[in-house]
């Protein structure tokens, strides 16, 4: 990354029907980069798409493409190809005549049409196909070709519609691997609209993440993961445990003392806090730290009972409830000198986190 | 599944047997009259002959062939080029308005057409509507001549024939996937380019049913000439009447009903092998 | 701009489908003999077509063919949809064939195809010829109706009536001719307008012993524009538009 800004979108609005779907939305898309917009459905994620293929048009606001105001202009004169959810593969043409159509209605010589689709066809490994009608082709391969048909025309941006949702599980995570190595191979920016966080998570290198037309947090996979800004943030990329509190003390520049349940604790935040002031704790499964104690122990700190314990092959998902009855999710993973190690239900435990790695959150009501 | 049961064989036997003599036979009778040899007494004598269609390729009668030919013809194009825009909006409008638009459209093709034959001598009329507005106007000064000519006959046949056209475009537009229009866009594809690669072709069944629904019936419909085309104008319908009921050459209009049904026989190939092309599962599929 | 002239491109096709129905309308009330021009209202030519015996005897032969024409059509129909739906047998596509060939036949050559049969076996053109065409051109509508209703049908409830251990005929009885009695009796009202509005076969097979009403009405309008027969074209018309919507109303409730 780093490279220049590609696309940016400048107070777009869009109403439908009495109904605005996207507010106010600003933001850049760089050269190169993988993008994704996350977001539950009805979120306005699909609208975006839209705005920038040109199939729809905005309300207010503007689009720059390359320093080029394309806000206005018709989407089959956009440098953009989108593959759609549902493929929309031309079911009366064969692969590659599908793979041909936006070269042939552009204009392109026959010889250099040819070569542009089997060279495409391979990219995507259907060369053997090209002769195939779309619906003689299983689910993943129509999808390759959909993606051949976009990436033909060599558009300065691939927009990418929930493309992958169509498909099982399996084949879905061997096409995000392939997406991901297809975008560096071909070096072209991709915008990939998705509702799986894990997705989003795998395979992008900036995430938008919407909400109700908004966008509520825009970075990294890592920024949104480790410092999410708000509670849905936090809640829709991961699990995430939660604890209500309140400032005690200010210690020093980022360092405070909280009231947590019963207990004080230290908290690291970057937010600026009063005494007073409520906040949110947010712990990650991973980040919890459980020790097996004795039933008997009067133990301060965190305690709670094991209630229900769940293998995962790489990781011990433990529910643990607390004594006041709130529930926490911990996820510990194996490790090499104890492969076996398990706990008993209604086995007491204390509870401890790596500090500084809490998200403190300023309180949302 | 096999044939069983009581009920299953007497259904069967019922529809076969009322199918086989009253489609079949009929049809073979026809079949044959052609082949035989025309009697000035009677309707036929038995004796093979290929006179009849010999008779349907003479210059003389085969001019008032074409032209009915062409007559029905200029109908069909005329309703498709209606239709196909009408049919083609009609699927934007919203479901309400298209449910009523629809309904306007029901009411004809159901409606006695003969009688709406009959209504048109009110417009084209000497002193129809169109002529009484054009003196009122003052753009003529003498009525025109609209009725018994091939004009008429044409307008009538577009009258009468126009909702079997737009049913069945209308059909196969509405089951349009609306998102490949949104690729072709996508691609770059104009919008004379999506309705050339896009549009035409997966309509193309439609089109042809409705071609096949106005075409054919038009040359049989020798009332609308009786109406309104005059004895110039004839259709094929008033030709095989005529020889069937007045003129009583029996073989020679069972050779014009024959060439009527190669005729069809090769538009509903056409449409087979169109349909063919066009549907989601291709041949390997399984 | 577009969408005006959207508007105005459906306004001009239903201005020029209904428009000639509706001066014929008009005109069915003026009291004037001749031409279009209003010369006031008048109920006379409706009252003239009433003393017109002739006219009523036809009307009288037309209605009761095409309600014996409807409904053997639909008799027929419903056994031909059904077992074109549930069974398999030998000449199947053969059927369907027939059925389909019929539906898009022009009528003038199913017209002379039945006037070369009736002379062959000798039947006497009349009312028993008219009704066996009128039932086999019927035909293909009905079971075109009731097929479609057929494929719609979950075919769920068949095979739980079947596993119940109802027989073949019981289940038809109890289970299939309820489900299907909607686009029964729409395809038995779509018979009924067909067979009313028939004038390209009934010119050929049916005789002077037997007139019925649209052959008489083709007789009247060939002469030229009279003000009893834009009254009975009226009422024809106003026939067709109940049953049409009728039927529409039946499938339409069919449906849900």
């Amino acid at each position: 990354m780093g490279q220049g800004v590609l696309i940016s979108l400048e107070g777009i609005s869009k109403v439908y029907q009495d109904k605005v779907v996207v507010q106010d939305l600003s933001f850049t898309i760089h050269a190169g980069e993988f993008f994704t917009i996350l977001g539950p459905s009805g979120c306005g994620k699909s609208t975006i798409l839209k705005l920038i293929s040109g199939l729809e048009h905005p309300e207010e606001g503007r689009l720059i493409l390359d320093q080029e105001d394309i806000t206005h202009l018709a989407a089959e004169k956009r440098p953009i190809n989108t593959v759609f959810q549902s493929y929309a593969l031309f079911p009366h043409m064969t692969v590659a005549d599908n793979v041909a159509f936006g070269l042939k209605v552009k204009g392109v010589p026959k010889q250099e049409i040819k070569s542009r689709v089997l060279e495409a066809l391979d990219i995507v490994r259907l060369s053997h196909l090209a002769s195939r009608k779309p619906a003689e082709l299983s689910g993943g391969q129509q999808q390759r070709v959909a993606i051949a048909r976009a990436v033909v025309n060599r558009p300065k941006l691939l927009l990418l519609d929930e493309s992958l949702s169509a498909l099982d599980y399996k084949l879905r995570q061997e096409m995000q691997i392939e997406l991901k190595q297809l975008q560096r191979k071909l070096g072209i920016t991709f915008v990939y609209v998705t509702h799986d966080q894990e997705e989003a998570l795998s395979m992008s290198d900036r995430i938008l993440l919407m909400r109700e037309g908004q966008i509520q947090q825009i970075g990294s996979p890592r920024e949104i993961y480790e410092t999410p800004n708000s509670l849905f943030s936090a809640g829709f990329i991961g699990e995430m445990n939660q604890f209500d509190g309140v400032i005690l003390e200010r210690k020093q520049a980022r360092i405070y003392i909280a009231e947590l349940m019963g207990q004080q604790c230290q908290i690291e935040s970057t937010h600026d806090f009063a005494v007073g002031d409520q906040i949110h704790v947010l712990l990650r499964p991973e980040d919890l730290r459980l020790q097996e104690v004795p039933d008997t122990t009067k133990e301060t700190g965190f305690v709670g009972h094991i209630t229900e314990r769940n293998y995962k092959g790489k990781t011990l998902d433990s529910v643990i409830t607390l004594e006041n009855g709130n529930q926490l999710l911990a996820s510990e993973f194996f490790n090499e000198d104890d492969p076996d190690f398990d706990y008993a239900i209604d086995q007491k435990v204390s509870i401890d986190w790596v500090h500084g790695w809490e998200v403190v959150l300023p309180y949302e009501g | 599944m096999k044939v069983k049961g009581f009920f299953a064989v007497i259904a069967i036997a019922i529809v076969g047997s009322w199918l086989g003599l009253f489609i079949a036979v009929p049809n073979v009778l026809v079949l044959i009259t052609s082949f035989l040899e025309n009697d000035p007494q009677g309707f036929f004598h038995l004796q093979f002959s290929t006179a009849a269609y010999h008779q349907v390729f003479d210059p003389l009668f085969w001019r008032v062939f074409l032209h009915s030919f062409e007559m029905s013809f200029k109908a069909m194009i005329i309703c498709l080029t209606i239709a196909f825009p009408f049919s083609y909006w009609l699927c934007q409008f919203s479901s309400k308005v298209r449910g009523w638009l629809l309904f306007l459209t029901i009411v004809p093709f159901w409606t006695n057409s003969l009688v709406r034959a009959y209504a048109i001598k009110f417009i084209l009329g000497k002193k129809g509507l169109v002529n009484s507005t054009l003196l009122f106007i003052g753009v003529i000064d003498k009525p025109l001549k609209l009725l018994y000519s091939e004009f008429a006959v044409i307008f009538g046949l577009v009258y009468v024939l126009l909702p079997f056209m737009i049913l069945p475009l209308y059909a196969s537009l509405e089951k349009l996937d609306k998102n490949l229009l949104s690729a072709a866009r996508d691609l770059g594809a104009n919008g004379l380019q999506r309705m050339w690669y896009i549009v035409i072709p997966l309509s193309m069944p439609g089109i042809l049913a409705g071609c096949l629904a106005v075409f054919l019936p038009a040359m049989g419909m020798f009332y609308i000439s009786d109406l309104l085309g005059g004895a110039k104008n004839l259709l094929l319908g008033n030709l095989i009447k005529t020889e069937f009921l007045s003129t009583q050459n029996w073989p020679y209009g069972a050779a014009m009903s024959i060439s009527l049904i190669v005729l069809m026989a090769g538009m509903l190939f056409i449409y087979y092998k169109a349909a063919q092309h066009v549907q989601k599962r291709g041949e390997f599929d399984v | 701009m577009f969408k005006l002239g959207k508007s105005l491109f459906f306004g001009a096709v239903f201005l020029y489908l209904y428009l000639p129905i509706i001066v014929l309308t008009a005109n069915s009330f003026n009291t004037s003999k001749y031409g279009i021009k209003w010369r006031g209202f008048s109920w006379k030519w409706y009252e003239r077509l009433f003393d017109n015996d002739a006219l009523l005897t036809a009307a009288w032969h037309s209605i009761i063919v095409a309600a014996c024409a409807a409904t053997f059509a639909c008799v027929i129909g419903t056994l031909a949809a059904i077992a074109l739906y549930r069974y398999k047998f030998r000449g199947k596509s053969l059927m369907t064939g027939s059925l389909f060939v019929m539906l898009v036949a022009p009528d003038i050559v199913i017209a002379i195809a039945f006037l070369s049969l009736f002379l062959l076996l000798g039947i006497s053109l009349g009312f028993w010829s008219l009704l066996i065409a009128h039932i086999t051109f019927c035909l293909p509508f009905v079971v075109v109706t009731v097929f479609a209703r057929l494929r719609d049908m979950d075919p769920n409830l068949l095979a739980a009536a079947k596993d119940l251990g109802a027989s073949d005929g019981l289940m038809i009885r109890k289970v299939l001719l309820p489900l299907l009695s909607p686009a029964i009796i729409s395809g038995w009202l779509l018979a009924f307008t067909l067979s009313l509005d028939d004038v390209i076969v009934s010119t050929f097979v049916t005789g002077p012993s037997f007139e019925i009403l649209p052959l008489k009405v083709f007789s009247l309008v060939k002469v030229g524009v009279s003000p009893e027969v834009n009254a009975l074209s009226v009422l024809i018309l106003l026939g067709s538009l109940t049953f049409v919507i009728l039927s529409q109303m039946i499938l339409k409730k069919g449906k849900r």
